[in-house]
């Protein structure tokens, strides 16, 4: 009995002695992951043992920011935690760009980067860099482990720092050694994060200040952002702007959080939104932002910003409320938890007049575009895409002029279906996050919007997709320029087109050598029957749309203007 | 306004690097920054001071809780704190001159700590404003060379100066 007893306690011990190899995958699983991106090399070659044949499903980019980006979008398009991983040096500053884009739009990532081993850092050691020190300010919260002990709490906080609050990207630098050594138990696994405080509750007084504003307001204006997505509160702000009877404007990364056929909804408002949404925003008498930060690009020039409003500002981040404009009732807590509380607190206002007002806005500076091009306007391809996906696509995006077509024309209805770099402004993430919406969604239609430009920073990843069987497909809006960058040099540098434009390949003959399908269509006839085709395809399929050239986003504040003072206003009324 | 900011801080590796960072990158200036132990092995205490207007301040202090390892920030502005900076100072003292350094020394209740062939060393801690005074009379003796550190604060229970 006694040696029997023993030899069960030695395998017990046994079978808790695991290499922080192990320890990582194991907190992995147990945190959930069961899709991860990464790329192997030196000092990961014992955590990539270990996941030889782990039960998650690997996905390897053919550049670590291309797996960054799937990872981030992966994030957005779930609502889960997306995980990366990178080998030490110039592995982990390849994620430097995901990390940024993450870090600015609050997405939820865990990237775990090798480092070389504890007793060579410092020493510059072959693919050594200092990770944490150059990723601390692109992420919530790094760290890195020298202690196999320390492993599995500091992956857990990882986990919960990430996606918890205002989520972000949390980096763990784990050396070599580190992921060898032997840990006899699983070391200390309950968090230690004495600095960690999370708010979820609003204030109940402020919360009813709000309401009390919102139920005087005669000409009130809700801006919704990201924020509201990322809480999973849109049904609960759908409830409150209907309680209340508000009109919607929201930002770039708000679009999908409010339905955009219904007639409350007045689009993006900003740099780009729609002059309805910026003329509301300057005219109203409460500005009501929830999840949302005051970006530049939304206010236009600060001073002018809602001259006549009073500002309540719901928000998760103390530090985001009163950073750029001064708010008059700031509310810091869940959207989720505080929308709820508002919407019993509201009153339905008729609001007449306000209503009346926008209608008018909205019939004068609809969103046009000439319909009888014979080259393809790139609005008229947005508006295909959205027809023939019944506006029910994940639509990824590069940067630029392709953007915001997507945003102006593309007519979200629901939460996580638009996915761009809104913050960083990243090109060269269309493509990326196409493979890392598809594989979080796999029976969804995922579509990337993307420009010439943009394409050619990450399209090797192209061929991820035809290894990963992944139906993606990428509209190339083709004008030959960068061509955000040649609509600003037309505007303010005397059409002196400096280093804008480079020769691009065939688009078309490209997706083929990489095992994609390509088409290319250069007649505004053909657009239709070429979104069909590709809406079919169940490859991934690049459509390279040869469109006009110099066409420009209409309507624009100049960068330094007032919201109400928008150029292209003529144009848009002229094609009425 | 200057304002006096205490964070106390998780005591890892990083922490000082992430708030000089955040700093740096935001384009807050620092007067002076000072860190050291607490009664807590675990914990860090780092004094500010930050020059700036109500917002400015605001928003430093909102963005160093933000910081995950920072586990607490208080603005020590509007409320009565002791304040104090420590200086080491060599003074250039040949014999003939040395009665009457000393003697300002003993005026500021400062501490005679090194005396060399040509020089002495003192030691002075208190306000500012006194370490600004000091080295004013210092300097018609010449000094040598000159250490100080940054101001640390406590807020005090009492409304007075003990």
């Amino acid at each position: 009995m006694k040696s029997k007893s023993s030899t069960s306690a030695r395998s017990a011990k046994k079978s808790t002695t695991k290499t922080g190899a192990q320890i990582i995958v194991d907190t992995l699983i147990e945190q959930g992951v069961d899709t991860m991106f990464g790329y192997t090399g030196g000092v990961v070659l014992p955590l990539f043992d270990r996941l030889y044949d782990a039960p998650i499903n690997f996905v390897v980019p053919r550049h670590e920011q291309g797996g960054c980006h799937m990872a981030d979008a992966y994030a957005r398009a779930s609502g889960k935690v997306g995980v990366v991983v990178a080998t030490s040096g110039p592995g982990a500053c390849n994620l430097v760009t995901g990390l940024a884009t993450a870090m600015m739009d609050s997405v939820p990532l865990v990237a775990l980067t090798g480092q070389v081993r504890t007793e060579l850092i410092g020493n510059d050691a072959f693919q050594e860099a200092d990770t944490t020190g150059i990723t601390r300010p692109i992420t919530k919260y790094n760290s890195i482990v020298k202690d196999v002990k320390d492993l599995a709490r500091t992956l857990r906080e990882a986990f919960y720092i990430a996606s918890t609050g205002r989520p972000g990207p949390v980096l763990i630098d784990i050396p070599v050694d580190v992921a060898v050594n032997k840990c006899g138990s699983a070391g200390s696994v309950a968090m230690d994060l004495p600095g960690y405080k999370l708010r979820a509750k609003g204030h109940a007084k402020q919360i009813s200040t709000a309401a009390q504003a919102i139920n005087k307001s005669k000409r009130p204006v809700l801006y919704v952002g990201g924020g509201v997505i990322i809480a999973n509160a849109c049904e609960e702000l759908r409830a409150m702007a209907e309680e209340a009877h508000l009109p919607v404007t929201t930002t770039l990364l708000g679009l999908g959080s409010y339905d955009q056929n219904k007639p409350e909804s007045l689009d993006m408002l900003g740099m780009h939104g729609t002059a309805y949404a910026n003329y509301a925003v300057q005219e109203c008498d409460l500005l009501i932002a929830v999840g949302a930060r005051f970006d530049d690009r939304v206010t236009g020039k600060l001073a002018t910003f809602a001259p006549g409003a009073k500002i309540v500002h719901i928000d998760i981040d103390p530090s985001s409320i009163s950073k750029n404009v001064h708010v008059d009732i700031p509310v810091v807590g869940d959207a989720k938890v505080i929308l709820r509380e508002l919407a019993g607190q509201v009153q339905y206002q008729e609001r007449k007049v306000w209503f009346k007002k926008i209608a008018e806005w909205k019939k004068k500076f609809a969103l046009r575009y000439d319909q009888d091009s014979a080259t393809i306007k790139p609005q008229y391809v947005v508006e295909q895409i959205c027809r023939l996906t019944k506006g029910e696509a994940i639509i990824t995006t590069g940067v630029g002029q392709n953007q915001m077509w997507a945003a102006q024309f593309y007519k979200f209805t629901k939460p996580r279906q638009l996915i761009s770099s809104g913050g960083l402004g990243t090109m060269g993430y269309g493509l990326p996050a196409a493979i890392g919406a598809q594989i979080a969604r796999p029976d969804a239609t995922v579509v990337d919007i993307d420009g010439d430009h943009s394409f050619n920073m990450t399209m090797t990843e192209l061929a991820t997709a035809v290894e990963h069987s992944l139906p993606i497909k990428v509209c190339i809006l083709n004008n030959g320029y960068m061509g955000m960058v040649r609509q600003w040099q037309e505007l303010f540098y005397g059409k002196r087109y400096s280093k804008s434009y480079l020769s691009n390949p065939d688009y078309a003959t490209v997706a083929r050598a990489l095992g994609a399908v390509g088409i290319t269509v250069d007649k505004t006839k053909d657009v239709p029957a070429a979104v069909k085709a590709m809406l079919k395809e169940k490859k991934p399929c690049v459509v390279d749309f040869r469109i006009e050239r110099e066409e420009n986003v209409w309507p624009m504040v100049a960068a330094g203007k007032s919201l109400s003072e928008m150029d292209g206003l003529d144009i848009l009324e002229s094609m009425a | 306004m200057k304002h006096i900011i205490s964070a106390l801080v998780e005591n890892k590796p990083g922490v000082l690097a992430h708030v000089a960072g955040m700093f740096a990158a935001r384009g807050f200036n620092i007067d002076s920054l000072v860190v050291g132990r607490t009664e807590d092995p675990k914990l860090s205490r780092m004094t500010l001071v930050v020059v700036g207007d109500d917002r400015v301040v605001e928003q430093v202090r909102k963005q160093l809780a933000r910081i995950v390892p920072v586990v607490k920030v208080q603005d020590f502005a509007g409320q009565p704190v002791v304040a104090r900076d420590l200086m080491l100072v060599t003074i250039s003292a040949p014999p003939e001159k040395r009665p009457e350094i000393t003697a300002m020394i003993d005026m500021f209740r400062a501490k005679v700590v090194d005396i060399g062939p040509k020089s002495l060393m003192a030691e002075v801690s208190g306000p500012e404003s006194k370490i600004e005074a000091f080295v004013n009379v210092c300097k018609p003796y010449g000094i040598k060379s000159l250490a100080r550190t940054g101001t640390i604060a406590m807020p005090r229970q009492t409304k007075t100066e003990v």
